[in-house]
C-alpha cells in the first residue's frame, strides 16, 4: 500500500500542530464558534447529537493491521471502545472530546492517517472496489488512480471551496462494486479501441434529496489524461455550480440543468484549452505510485481444499458463511473474505476496539497484512489462502463475527440516524435491528437470496436508501417518525433510483412491511430471478396490493 | 408547556441543561424550567452568557412534559434521545418498543 514520504509526514504533522493551536485558541476564546466551526470541519470534526464526532479518512478503504490497531487504541483511549464504518469507507468515532482531538490526530499521523477533507466543500475520500487486486474480473487496479486523485485533490488550491462537497469513486473491474453511478464523478476502467485501458467517465450521480444516476460524459478517456480531465470537470462545476442554494449546489443539479451534452461541451472546451502537460502526471510518477500497490506474492495453491469441502457438508452454519462471505480470487487457491459487521441485534457497521484488533491479527496471520472496508459497511480480507479459511472461520466464530450474511437481507446498509446524527429526522439503527431480528434465520435469508436493503434516517441518504432494492427513508411527520419505502433501486451496473411505493409506515410496522415485500417477491419470482428482475417484470402493482390492498 | 434550555458542552460536546443555579447539568430532571415565554428568554440570556464564557455551544430551548412522578420527558424523539445520553448500541435499549 501507499507509504508516506517525508513530504507527506511533514504535511500531516504540520496540520496536526495547526489544529492543536486552533483548538487552544477556541478554548481561550481567541476564536469564536463561528470562526472555529469551518476549521474543525476541515479536520473532520462535527458536533453531533450527543457529542463531537470525528470522521477519519480511510483512503479507498485500505488499512494495514498497524492502522487498524491504532484505530482500536484510539477508540479505547479517547472514545467509548467502538467506531462506525461508513458508506464512504471511512471510520467515525462518536464520542471524541474537543480537548483530545489534537492528540487523536497525532496518533493517526503516527500511522499515516488523517481526517483532512472528510468534511467541507472539497473533494472527499476517493472510494473504490474493496476487492481491488484480488477480484478475478479486474482489468486494472483502481487504487493507483485513487491515490493519484487523493494526492492531486488534497488541499488543491482551486478546488478547496467548491459549491458543495464532491465525491469520486473508481472501479477497475467488470462488476461495479463501488457504486460509481451514484458519485459526482464515477470512473470505470475499461478497455479502449486500441486495447489500452482508460476510463469511462460518469458525472452527476448522487443521492440526497434529488437522486440521479450518473451520466456518461466520456466513453473513453486515455488514462494519462485523468487529472486534466477531472480538473476540467471540477473547473466547470466550480464556475457554473450554484452557490445560492445549498440544496441545488451539487454537480448533479448543474449537469441536469444544462443537460449532459451542454455540460460535456463546456468540459471539453475547457479541456482543449488546458495545458495537459502541466496537470497530468508524468508516466514515471504514475509508475512510482503504482509500485506501492504491487499485489502480495501469492504462490498458486490447489484450487480445491478437501477439508473445506468436508466442513461445508457437515456444518450448515459454515456452509452458509462460506457461500456468502467467501469470494472468488484471481489466484487459484485463494479467496477474499468478508467479515460482516451486521450481526443481528447490533448496530450495522459498528466495530468494537476488540473486533478491530482481532481483525488486525487475522490480517497478519491469514491475510497478507491487508484489510479493506467496503461501502456496505463491512471489513474484507482480500487475500486469504483457501487452506487457511477454516482456521480463520473458527476464530471469527468464537468472536461472534462469523456472520454469513454478505449481500443478503441481513447485510443492511444503515446510517447512524437520529441516534447520533444532527441532521437526521428519524432513527434507523433500531429499525435495522428489528428487521434483522425478523429475518434472523439464515435459512430463510438463503431462500430469499441476495437482497440489498438500505436505510437512511433523513433525505441526505447516507444510508443509500435510493439504491437499495428495498430502500427505507425515515422522515418526521408532525413529530412522529415515519418510514417511506422505495423499491427497485440498484447501486450496480444496472444502477437505478428506487420508486416510492406509497404512503409511509410507522416505525413498529416497518419489519412487517419488509416481510410483506419479501413474500410478494418470493411469490412472484420466476426460478432464479433476482428481486430487481422480478420488480422490473411485474412492476409495482403486486407490491402495492400486498402493502395497501386492505386499506 | 414548560421548557428547559439545552446545549452541548464546549470541551467535550456532551449534552447539558441549564440548571437553576446557572450551572450546567447532564440530568434533564435537574434543569431550570421556564413556564412562560419571559422565563424562556431569561434562561436564554443566561445561556448566552455561558456561550460567551466558552462553557457551552449550540444553545436552544426545548418543550418538555413533566410527569406526575416528577420525571421529565422532552416532547420530541430527538430530544428524548439526547436526554438519555445513550444510543441503541446498548443491548438493553434493543427491546424498548419503537
Amino acid at each position: 500500500m501507499y507509504r508516506y514520504d517525508e513530504f507527506d509526514h511533514a504535511f500531516v504533522n504540520e496540520r496536526v500542530g495547526e489544529f492543536r493551536d486552533q483548538v487552544a485558541r477556541r478554548l481561550t476564546g481567541e476564536l469564536s464558534e463561528e470562526e472555529f466551526r469551518p476549521l474543525r470541519l476541515r479536520n473532520g470534526l462535527y458536533l453531533q447529537l450527543h457529542a463531537y464526532m470525528l470522521r477519519i479518512a480511510i483512503p479507498y478503504g485500505q488499512l494495514s493491521p498497524r492502522q487498524l490497531r491504532q484505530l482500536a487504541m484510539i477508540g479505547r483511549k479517547w472514545d467509548r471502545g467502538y467506531g462506525h464504518f461508513t458508506t464512504r469507507q471511512n471510520l467515525q468515532f462518536n464520542w471524541i472530546k474537543l480537548v483530545d482531538v489534537a492528540d487523536v490526530l497525532a496518533a493517526l499521523a503516527d500511522v499515516e492517517m488523517h481526517c483532512i477533507q472528510t468534511s467541507g466543500n472539497c473533494v472527499r475520500n476517493v472510494t473504490s472496489d474493496p476487492y481491488a487486486a484480488a477480484a478475478n474480473d479486474e482489468l486494472e487496479d483502481p487504487r493507483v488512480w485513487c491515490e493519484i486523485l487523493r494526492q492531486w485533490s488534497t488541499l488543491h488550491p482551486e478546488f478547496n471551496w467548491l459549491p458543495r462537497k464532491f465525491k469520486i469513486a473508481v472501479s477497475g473491474a467488470a462488476e461495479d462494486r463501488a457504486a460509481t453511478a451514484f458519485h459526482d464523478i464515477g470512473l470505470r476502467i475499461v478497455r479502449g479501441p486500441d486495447g489500452e485501458n482508460g476510463f469511462r467517465v460518469l458525472v452527476g450521480g448522487g443521492m440526497g434529496r434529488t437522486p440521479y444516476v450518473g451520466q456518461v460524459i466520456r466513453e473513453f478517456l486515455p488514462k494519462e489524461h485523468l487529472l486534466s480531465y477531472v480538473d476540467s470537470i471540477l473547473r466547470v462545476y466550480n464556475l457554473l455550480g450554484r452557490r445560492d442554494n445549498l440544496y441545488k449546489a451539487r454537480i448533479k443539479i448543474l449537469v441536469n440543468a444544462l443537460g449532459i451534452d451542454k455540460f460535456r461541451e463546456a468540459v471539453e472546451a475547457d479541456w482543449q484549452e488546458t495545458n495537459k502537460d502541466a496537470v497530468d502526471l508524468p508516466e514515471d510518477e504514475v509508475r512510482r505510485i503504482a509500485s506501492y500497490f504491487a499485489p502480495p506474492d501469492l504462490p498458486e495453491r490447489a484450487p480445491r481444499d478437501e477439508a473445506l469441502a468436508a466442513r461445508r457438508e457437515s456444518d450448515s452454519g459454515f456452509a452458509i458463511w462460506y457461500r456468502n462471505n467467501v469470494l472468488a480470487h484471481r489466484v487459484p487457491g485463494y479467496a477474499s473474505v468478508v467479515i460482516s459487521l451486521k450481526e443481528p441485534g447490533r448496530t450495522p457497521g459498528d466495530a468494537s476496539s476488540d473486533t478491530m484488533e482481532l481483525v488486525a491479527d487475522l490480517a497478519e496471520r491469514f491475510g497478507h497484512n491487508e484489510i479493506r472496508t467496503n461501502y456496505t459497511q463491512n471489513l474484507v480480507l482480500p487475500h486469504v489462502a483457501l487452506a487457511d479459511i477454516l482456521a480463520l472461520y473458527d476464530v471469527l466464530d468464537e468472536a461472534g463475527l462469523a456472520v454469513g450474511n454478505n449481500e443478503m437481507l441481513g447485510d443492511m446498509i444503515c446510517c447512524p440516524g437520529l441516534d447520533y446524527c444532527n441532521l437526521a429526522n428519524a432513527r434507523s439503527i433500531p429499525i435495522a435491528k428489528e428487521i434483522a431480528k425478523k429475518f434472523e434465520d439464515p435459512v430463510r435469508q438463503a431462500e430469499i437470496g441476495k437482497l440489498r436493503v438500505n436505510m437512511s434516517g433523513c433525505i441526505n441518504a447516507c444510508g443509500h436508501h435510493h439504491s437499495g432494492n428495498i430502500g427505507i427513508l425515515g422522515v418526521d411527520k408532525r413529530g412522529t417518525e415515519l418510514y417511506q419505502i422505495t423499491l427497485g433501486g440498484s447501486p450496480k451496473d444496472d444502477a437505478a433510483v428506487g420508486t416510492i411505493i406509497g404512503p409511509g409506515f410507522r416505525a413498529e410496522k416497518v419489519p412487517e412491511v419488509i416481510d410483506t415485500i419479501v413474500d410478494t417477491y418470493v411469490e412472484n419470482r420466476k426460478e432464479g430471478e433476482s428481486f430487481l428482475e422480478t420488480w422490473r417484470r411485474v412492476g409495482a402493482a403486486p407490491f402495492k396490493e400486498a402493502l395497501y390492498g386492505a386499506r | 408547556m414548560p421548557s428547559v434550555v439545552t446545549a452541548n458542552r464546549l470541551n467535550d460536546g456532551i449534552v447539558v441543561y441549564l440548571a437553576p443555579d446557572r450551572t450546567w447539568t447532564e440530568d434533564i430532571v435537574a434543569a431550570a424550567r421556564a413556564e412562560n415565554e419571559d422565563e424562556v428568554k431569561e434562561l436564554e440570556a443566561t445561556a448566552a452568557e455561558a456561550v460567551r464564557e466558552r462553557l457551552v455551544i449550540s444553545v436552544y430551548p426545548i418543550p418538555i412534559e413533566v410527569k406526575e412522578d416528577g420525571t421529565v420527558d422532552p416532547i420530541s424523539v430527538r430530544e428524548r434521545i439526547r436526554a438519555s445520553h445513550r444510543t441503541t448500541l446498548t443491548k438493553d435499549w434493543y427491546d424498548v418498543p419503537l
